[in-house]
């Protein structure tokens, strides 16, 4: 009976038992404790947002009426193959940073706080995974609350003082943005009379008629923009992935920013239609620009950084100009493409802040002059770290290779071959910034402290490797990544055309 | 734009002063105090957006009473009272930040923190 409560109330489970779960993890109290709890809480949505995935093989999409009241009158939450991805990424990458976080944590937060941490990571992983399950407008505004209130929280906690100051920034501007949101949504509101997307889509008034729908896209494009840290709304994203605590950027770097991809996919697509996004607004030309911008000048200030962390965040501004340029191309193979990069890119640069965190654990530090040889004391931890950089550059048999291949098929597919070009072309950016790293890894003298390190508790090391082996496991055996991502590209695409 | 043909209008004019005037505030003022009244009041205007649409002229509260025929939209209504509660945790958690960084900094400028910050 149980089974099938939980299979009949599946979607619904997948936010409501995080978001019960925070609060208790408050009652716990005790550090060990409280990161058990959390733990299991994460492998059961991960388990959750697998059988979600599965059970959309057979139907098409998997609509939910919250409490059982039918939409529009009720919210709905409504998951369709987009979402499914989405959903196994942020749940995925939530349950294996969880095991990572407990010798992080503790070394990097103060004991008395831990429950606090978990409590917010649950809440944070909460709004995460309602922003994508819901298919509800106002809905959304609160889980993207949530999970931002949560996120700046987290950043918060970084021993640096500078953390403060980089979660402050990133609570000014992302209340802007999802001020924005829920501006737009009012405006959809005004001229439809519906919060439910699949129903505001139906309601819309033809494309170009209506000044009010101009408004609302352009309020929603730049709420979503500056959640998804777009160049140039990115500048909260370096500071804030620099000093939080590292289990937290390797958390966030791999999902929070995939979600804002999300939620300009969903708007874009099921509520305004890419007719109206792409032919009556020029997008489509907007986003290509941006993108272009972002992949070669956040690459090149990353080339610059002698802060690891904050090379790696930059490289993730540059890395998000990838999924916005699949976007932008605006064809089934363009998002798809854009879709496989948003799947890649949370498997490889949760690696790599992975790794990152196993150094700051044993040197204490980030800076690129203090990893001097380090490759000697902490091979393993240096051999995730170089994997995830050649992902990131996009060589043969890693992630990033399939990412770059799709998305310069699919520009020359829509005869917008200068675009292939740039995508390699800015991938010889991401070569010197790796090439930095790996160069004073191994190739340098060890520092006294690089020398005085040891590798890596298996804790963390283990957690490092499963997602970097991930990079190399689906680099080679890609089927199952594109063939999903096609898939739900192809449904975006038929949703509202 | 001529307000004196469309007095419905009066209320989304202040609208869009109110939220030009909150964002000029996050932009221009150094203070972090300031900067979270200026987000207060970005999203105050937006609060008055929400209840505008709602309203109905000669329209009173849903509630069914006999000689009462035109109801004011309470959706709208309802919606912003969560947003109200999003916007008082979104402060309480800035002004919160900003204790933390005048414990750890001394002052709440913008440029003597970053100053602080260079200088180390």
């Amino acid at each position: 009976m149980i089974a099938q409560f939980v299979s009949q109330h599946l979607p619904a489970l997948q936010v409501v038992v995080p978001l019960i779960a925070a609060p208790v993890c408050v009652l716990l109290r005790r550090p060990t404790l409280s990161w058990l709890f959390a733990l299991i809480v994460t492998w059961i949505c991960f388990a959750m947002s697998i059988a979600l995935l599965i059970r959309l093989e057979s139907a098409g999409t998997i609509v939910y009426e919250m409490g059982g009241w039918p939409a529009p009158w009720g919210i709905e939450y409504r998951i369709g193959m987009t979402s499914a991805i989405v959903l196994v990424i942020v749940s995925g990458i939530g349950s294996v940073v969880m095991p990572y976080a407990k010798a992080s944590v503790a070394a990097e937060i103060d004991p008395a706080r831990h429950y606090l941490f978990y409590t917010c990571y649950l809440l944070c992983l909460c709004g995460l995974l309602g922003v994508v399950a819901t298919g509800d407008a106002f809905n959304l505004f609160v889980f993207l609350e949530i999970s931002s209130l949560s996120s700046y929280v987290l950043i918060g906690l970084g021993r640096d003082r500078r953390a403060l100051t980089a979660a402050f920034q990133y609570l000014v501007m992302g209340t802007i943005g999802a001020t924005s949101i829920v501006i737009g949504i009012g405006l959809l509101y005004l001229v439809t009379g519906s919060l439910n997307m699949a129903d505001i889509a139906a309601r819309l008034p033809e494309p170009g008629t209506n000044r009010t729908v101009l408004v609302a896209f352009a309020f929603l494009g730049l709420g979503a923009a500056l959640k998804l840290a777009l160049f140039p709304l990115h500048v909260w994203l370096p500071a804030a992935y620099t000093h939080a605590p590292s289990a937290v950027t390797a958390f966030l770097a791999a999902t929070a920013t995939k979600v804002g991809v999300y939620i300009l996919l969903r708007f874009i697509f099921t509520v305004f239609g890419a007719t109206f996004a792409f032919t009556t607004m020029p997008l489509d030309a907007m986003l290509l620009a941006l993108a272009v911008a972002a992949m070669f000048v956040a690459s090149a200030i990353a080339i610059f950084q002698n802060n690891v962390k904050r090379m790696l965040a930059y490289s993730s501004v540059a890395q998000i100009g990838y999924m916005v340029l699949g976007i932008g191309i605006a064809t089934q193979a363009g998002v798809a493409a854009g879709l496989i990069h948003l799947f890649n890119h949370a498997l490889m640069k949760g690696g790599l802040f992975m790794a990152i965190g196993c150094v700051f654990l044993r040197t204490g530090s980030v800076r690129l002059e203090s990893m001097s040889g380090i490759a000697r004391t902490m091979p393993w931890t240096m051999a995730a770290f170089v994997l995830g950089g050649l992902s990131l550059i996009g060589v043969p048999l890693t992630v990033g290779f399939i990412s770059k291949l799709y998305l310069i098929r699919a520009s020359f597919e829509a005869g917008l071959w200068p675009f292939g070009v740039l995508v390699v072309l800015s991938s010889l950016l991401a070569v010197a910034y790796i090439w930095r790293v790996v160069e004073t890894a191994y190739f340098r003298e060890p520092t006294a402290e690089a020398a005085r390190a040891t590798e890596a508790p298996l804790s963390m090391l283990l957690p490092t490797w499963v997602l970097i082996g991930a990079c190399v496991y689906f680099g080679i055996d890609a089927e199952l990544t594109v063939d999903t991502a096609f898939r739900a590209a192809a449904a975006l695409m038929q949703a509202n055309p | 734009m001529d307000f004196e043909i469309h007095p419905g209008l009066y209320n989304y004019a202040v609208v869009v002063m109110l939220m030009m005037a909150g964002l000029y505030i996050v932009i221009t003022r150094g203070n972090l105090v300031k900067k979270i009244v200026g987000l207060n009041v970005f999203q105050a205007s937006v609060f008055v957006l929400y209840i505008t649409m709602g309203k109905i002229i000669g329209g009173t509260a849903p509630i069914l009473e006999d000689g009462f025929k035109v109801y004011s939209n309470p959706l709208p209504h309802v919606l912003i009272l969560t947003a109200i509660v999003v916007g008082v945790a979104t402060t309480a958690l800035g002004l919160a930040l900003v204790v933390r960084i005048r414990e750890a900094y001394g002052t709440i400028e913008e440029d003597e923190i970053q100053r602080q910050d260079e200088s180390r």
